[in-house]
């Protein structure tokens, strides 16, 4: 079972909830494809498997002895990626989809593709929690797209059945989307402030859009103000809320420190009952 | 003509809330909201859509049912897995770059512009508000930032104001990119937590890489001190000026949560603290920290 753990706000607590969920689980595979800024691996300090792989692209390379400047390579470019300058092909790397499509078009066999890193996949064990099987995804700086990355990523762990967890990147745009998708079932974190169900609302429309059995935690949450319109939101999206974390500074100061402190287990537990009930009525 | 551009790396370190309290602080500016696929400005300055525009991005096949003849070719050339023989069944694995269409052998497929979101101008309690909402699933998100950013530059061309502030998109790829690139100040907000620092300094490497100034605001820096001194001790190190401290404090919540900045709240500390980090900010941006008497004057006559 895949479930992805997203949310539209950043900071709601993803990787807090991601790690919540893996303590509590005797085997578990938890991938963190939150790229850009990956930080499941600062709270488990792993041991990591070798170097990792290094995952690249393929971006074309313009032979200029070949090249004639007929502009056909820069006219099928959606992307924009190929201008022609002094009578030559040139090629902007970081507007590359790689989709191949000037290859097909040059006539003069003056374009090939090689590889170009973007970023590298680490598989890692961590000593404080042996039973979390940690991948993590990390993009080189200054790559624009991390949508290819968290392709391979799921494409690395396609054949695996067993569960995993999947942290994802904050908001609702492409590599958010590319995450998610294909998940068995998306927990959507969010906070009881108005920024919060803003973009959790965002975020239900995504995992709408998907098909995908969802249910929503809500994390700071504090009894206290009796603010209920996560909950009402959830209600009239008939989208269970499976959780409610306290808002604790205890657990904040704990978390600044990079520990998962023990304070909510039960409440992890019960996700997971739920979570596995959801299993039973799929299958 | 300074752009502000506020930034973080780790969601959630409170961005939204600084830029608020900055454009309260700020005499003269426009804000823009970056973070197009999850905006929350609008949401704490009272915004009033003015003008709703569309915005078209990127590119998406419609499929000619007469002409198509299901050869596959569409097929086996696109590497997106989007497309079979000439029915889109996975549209959200389509990039839009053509291929199933420049090689089609019937000429059956045309790309068409894809609608991509909306931006709109906003008056807010502060001043103009450019902000934006991206289409569903789009993946345009860095040319809607660039979009907002470049009608910010107008309106505050037009009325001469000296500042505009940009809230920040979070993480490092592509939409924060194109909300940095050419700004005349980053300001990086962090927490002292290890997850906030670790992306803090890939945050700054993206920064370097594309020469720009950059200082720093620790954010709830009560939290966890040994942290926050691990963080100066860091922006010493690599001779990155602190722009600014702001303590913990349940104000940034309670003014979330009542539409407000944390200067409508109150929290003297935490104003005190904001007033300072606005003032080093517009010291080193070069810009008023107050209405002069000239400022006063065309604020005046812009009301008429």
């Amino acid at each position: 079972m895949l479930i992805s753990i997203a949310s539209g706000k950043g900071g709601t607590g993803k990787t807090t909830l991601a790690l919540l969920l893996a303590a509590a689980e005797p085997d578990i595979t938890l991938i963190d494809c939150d790229v850009e800024e990956p930080n499941c691996h600062l709270f488990l300090k792993p041991e990591w498997h070798g170097q990792g792989k290094e995952i690249t692209v393929m971006v074309p390379r313009i032979n200029s002895n070949l090249c004639n400047g007929c502009s056909a390579c820069s006219v099928v470019c959606l992307f924009n990626a190929i201008a022609i300058s002094g009578g030559k092909a040139l090629l902007f790397d970081e507007l590359c989809h790689s989709c191949g499509g000037c290859i097909l078009a040059c006539q003069y066999g003056a374009i090939k593709e090689e590889k170009k890193p973007i970023g590298t996949i680490t598989t890692g064990t961590s000593p404080i929690l042996p039973n979390i099987h940690l991948l993590n995804g990390t993009l080189h700086i200054g790559t624009p797209s991390s949508v290819p990355l968290i392709k391979a990523i799921k494409q690395e762990v396609s054949d695996l059945k067993v569960d995993m967890l999947l942290d994802c990147p904050p908001g609702t745009s492409c590599s958010m989307v590319t995450a998610v998708k294909n998940s068995d079932f998306c927990i959507l974190v969010t906070e009881p402030t108005p920024f919060g169900k803003h973009d959790l609302e965002l975020a239900m429309n995504i995992t709408r859009l998907l098909h995908m059995p969802t249910g929503v935690v809500i994390n700071k949450n504090d009894e206290a103000t009796g603010d209920k319109s996560i909950e009402s939101l959830c209600q009239s999206r008939d989208i269970p809320v499976l959780a409610k974390i306290p808002h604790s500074l205890s657990f904040a100061k704990q978390y600044a420190a990079g520990f998962i402190p023990d304070e909510f287990k039960s409440i992890a537990i019960n996700i997971w009952k739920q979570l596995h009930a959801e299993r039973r009525e799929e299958a | 003509m300074k752009e502000l551009v506020i930034v973080s790396g780790k969601g959630g370190t409170g961005k939204t809330s600084i830029s608020g309290a900055l454009a309260f602080l700020s005499p003269q500016k426009v804000m823009v909201d970056c973070d197009v696929d999850a905006a929350n400005f609008h949401l704490i300055s009272s915004a009033v859509i003015k003008h709703t525009h569309e915005f078209k991005a990127g590119f998406e096949p419609h499929i000619d049912e007469e002409a198509c003849t299901h050869c596959a070719t569409c097929t086996d050339l696109c590497r997106f897995g989007a497309i079979t023989a000439g029915v889109i069944n996975t549209p959200l694995n389509c990039e839009g770059c053509g291929v199933c269409a420049f090689n089609c052998p019937e000429h059956a497929i045309t790309m068409q512009e894809k609608e991509a979101g909306q931006w709109f101008v906003s008056d807010t309690r502060f001043g103009q508000l450019i902000h934006a909402e991206l289409g569903l699933a789009i993946e345009n998100s860095g040319k809607l930032v660039s979009k907002v950013r470049q009608e910010a530059k107008k309106i505050a061309t037009t009325n001469h104001f000296p500042l505009i502030i940009t809230d920040g998109p979070p993480g490092i790829g592509c939409p924060a990119i194109a909300a940095l690139s050419g700004a005349s100040l980053a300001l990086a907000v962090v927490e002292p937590s290890l997850s906030s620092m670790h992306d803090l300094e890939r945050l700054v490497e993206l920064v370097y890489h594309f020469n720009l100034p950059i200082m720093v605001c620790i954010n709830k820096s009560t939290l966890h001190k040994e942290n926050t001194k691990q963080i100066i001790d860091w922006c010493n190190s690599k001779a990155i000026p602190i722009a600014g401290k702001l303590p913990y404090s349940d104000a940034f919540r309670t003014a979330v949560q009542s539409g407000k900045t944390v200067m409508e709240i109150t929290d003297e500390n935490v104003k005190e603290q904001m007033t300072k980090l606005w003032h080093n900010l517009a010291k080193r941006l070069d810009v008023p920290a107050q209405l002069s008497g000239i400022g006063l004057l065309r604020q005046k006559l812009n009301l008429f």
